[in-house]
């Protein structure tokens, strides 16, 4: 238990050295945190758009799908602010700083992740955190304690499985080294259709969602079992519950990809 | 065991040329069959020209780059597969690389290096205070890295290598962008941690001060291959064969003709023979000179390491010259 502990404390503290840095110039980033704040709320005005035409989107009513966007957004998020970094890791590649990386007596990948914290990614867990408030007080569930606690546990399960997709997707940028955009259209791209009931999509789509690249998990399979609705698809009910199950898995791929990957690292500048 | 075991080690990479459909995949041997040793407390050179594979070989050893081939045993760590053990016994510096915090003052990059190596804090206190007294980087200690002058950042850059006291130093032009006090400062900062707890330092450097002043023992790199494995002195006489004897003549004259020698540069009464030790000696010369016109004065150069390379180099880039020398 030791190592782990002491990793987080080490992250903590790195993070905290990135703020202080940012904090240097306040102006701005109380303006960055605020932008990101409202530029999020354009997110869910867009889900809010649909139901002012509609009053059911795929059977799902405004408050349950105010609970799906909000529980994926919120997973997106915390994984945006904790590893969002992960961005700069083809520029890291490129000029060859990643070598430095790799003669410090720590993880790569937790390197990376620390090599910055943008404090002002917390506007977008603002956010999603009030559209969760709204679908709380206005949906009308009896919250038995497995309701609860799959709620609960699924949000760190959300944010595991995009942390584990999005890793695995920048791995490209080892044999590419340019590559963000595929990564991008993956993890950003993942998060949109995580926001809105999958049954929605064309079938080919829901599969690749659902067991592919398992956005499905983030929060439309919980949901389903949160809200009590049957699935439309008639999958079976275990699936609804098997998230952290399905983080954990993404999590040791990713993982294995991640290692393979950085074997293949060639290191600019011969 | 030895603190660096390298056998038979290669590196070849796949290099795709041209563009469109006429791409063809070439694979370039970056490292072809390195083979040596560097025993604990030891200041080896690694030179070469660029491209010859000396960062490469550097990168395997720090376990950067996974080798293709061979094998190499560093503190008796595999690299490539124990690269975190290794990385907490061994100190790097890259001379481009910033490994500190651009934007955060340089003692606090030391503090976070700290947690990073999980260096206990006492001892910490005392490698800073000995790094710090003698690079002297007291003044700029609480100045923001991004502030720092190039030779303020490597000096801090140097410190961060070492605050872990790694057994083994791999320096990549440690003195670059240095004033000459400062570069003496780190001179005698590497020699004082080699004698006093046993600090291996693997160095490569176009400053050949550095190499004179620093290392017992020089590995000369090219193609890929190891050409020179030895001491300084020995490289001097392999490839240094030309010694030059400085002539004060009573009086200006034209270059002097004489036997197994000739003259490279006349500025008024001196003159500047160059003479090859297999053909003839700085006895016999100076009787020849003699000889011709009255001498008032004379010294005889040494090669120094910056001809020996430079004759390395030239005979590299030629074809196989040097390596037909290996000793």
């Amino acid at each position: 238990m030791g190592e782990p502990l002491e990793s987080a404390g080490l992250f903590l503290r790195l993070s905290a050295a990135r703020i202080r840095a940012q904090l240097q110039y306040r102006t701005s980033f109380a303006l960055q945190t605020v932008g990101m704040f409202l530029i999020s709320f354009l997110d869910f005005a867009a889900i809010l758009v649909i139901f002012a035409n509609v009053p059911q989107l795929g059977g799902w009513s405004v408050s349950e799908v105010a609970l799906l966007y909000a529980i994926s957004s919120l997973a997106f998020s915390l994984t945006d602010l904790a590893i969002g970094h992960l961005d700069y890791l083809p520029q890291l590649i490129r000029d060859g700083s990643f070598d430095l990386l790799l003669v410090r007596p720590r993880g790569t990948l937790f390197q990376v992740v620390t090599q910055d914290f943008q404090i002002r990614r917390i506007g977008k867990v603002a956010q999603s955190l009030m559209v969760l408030g709204y679908a709380l007080a206005t949906l009308d569930v009896i919250w038995t304690p497995d309701r609860v606690a799959l709620l609960i546990a699924t949000i760190p399960a959300g944010a595991l499985i995009f942390a584990s997709i999005w890793v695995a997707a920048i791995c490209i940028v080892f044999w590419t080294t340019e590559g963000n955009e595929a990564a991008n259209a993956v993890t950003y791209g993942g998060t949109f259709f995580a926001q809105y009931p999958i049954n929605i999509y064309d079938r080919w789509l829901r599969r690749f969602l659902a067991y592919l690249i398992p956005t499905a998990f983030v929060a439309y399979f919980p949901c389903l079992y949160i809200l009590g609705k049957a699935d439309p698809l008639g999958l079976p009910v275990w699936l609804q519950v098997s998230s952290p199950l399905v983080a954990l898995a993404a999590a040791l791929a990713a993982g294995l990809i991640w290692r393979t990957a950085v074997r293949h690292y060639q290191s600019a500048g011969g | 065991m030895a603190l660096v075991d390298v056998q038979d080690l290669r590196k070849e990479f796949v290099v795709r040329r041209g563009s469109g459909l006429r791409r063809e995949r070439v694979v370039v041997r970056a490292v072809d069959g390195i083979t040596f040793a560097i025993e604990s407390g030891s200041i080896v050179g690694y030179i070469g020209p660029n491209g010859a594979g000396k960062s490469t070989t550097v990168k395997m050893l720090t376990g950067i780059l996974v080798p293709s081939g061979g094998r190499v045993s560093v503190a008796g760590f595999v690299p490539s597969k124990q690269r975190t053990k290794l990385a907490a016994r061994i100190g790097v510096m890259f001379g481009q690389r910033v490994q500190l915090w651009w934007d955060l003052p340089l003692i606090e990059s030391f503090e976070l290096l700290r947690h990073i190596y999980r260096v206990p804090a006492e001892r910490f206190r005392q490698n800073l205070d000995m790094l710090g007294a003698a690079l002297e980087l007291g003044p700029f200690l609480r100045t923001p890295v991004r502030q720092l002058s190039l030779g303020q950042r490597i000096r801090g850059e140097l410190t961060a290598a070492m605050l872990h006291e790694p057994d083994i130093l791999f320096l990549d032009e440690p003195t670059i962008g240095l004033d000459v006090v400062a570069r003496q400062r780190v001179r005698e900062l590497l020699l004082r941690a080699n004698r006093e707890r046993g600090l291996t330092v693997l160095l490569t450097s176009h400053d050949l001060v550095d190499i004179e002043r620093l290392c017992s023992r020089i590995l000369v790199i090219d193609h890929g291959h190891l050409v020179y494995d030895g001491g300084l002195e020995t490289l001097k006489e392999r490839y240094g064969t030309e010694r030059v004897l400085v002539v004060d003549l009573e009086e200006p004259r034209p270059p002097l003709d004489v036997e197994g020698a000739r003259v490279i540069k006349v500025d008024g009464p001196r003159q500047w023979i160059a003479f090859e030790r297999e053909r003839t000696n700085a006895a016999r010369l100076t009787a020849q000179v003699a000889a011709l016109a009255p001498l008032r004065d004379l010294t005889l150069q040494e090669p120094d390491i910056e001809d020996v390379v430079r004759r390395i180099y030239a005979e590299g880039a030629t074809g196989s010259a040097g390596r037909s020398s290996t000793a």
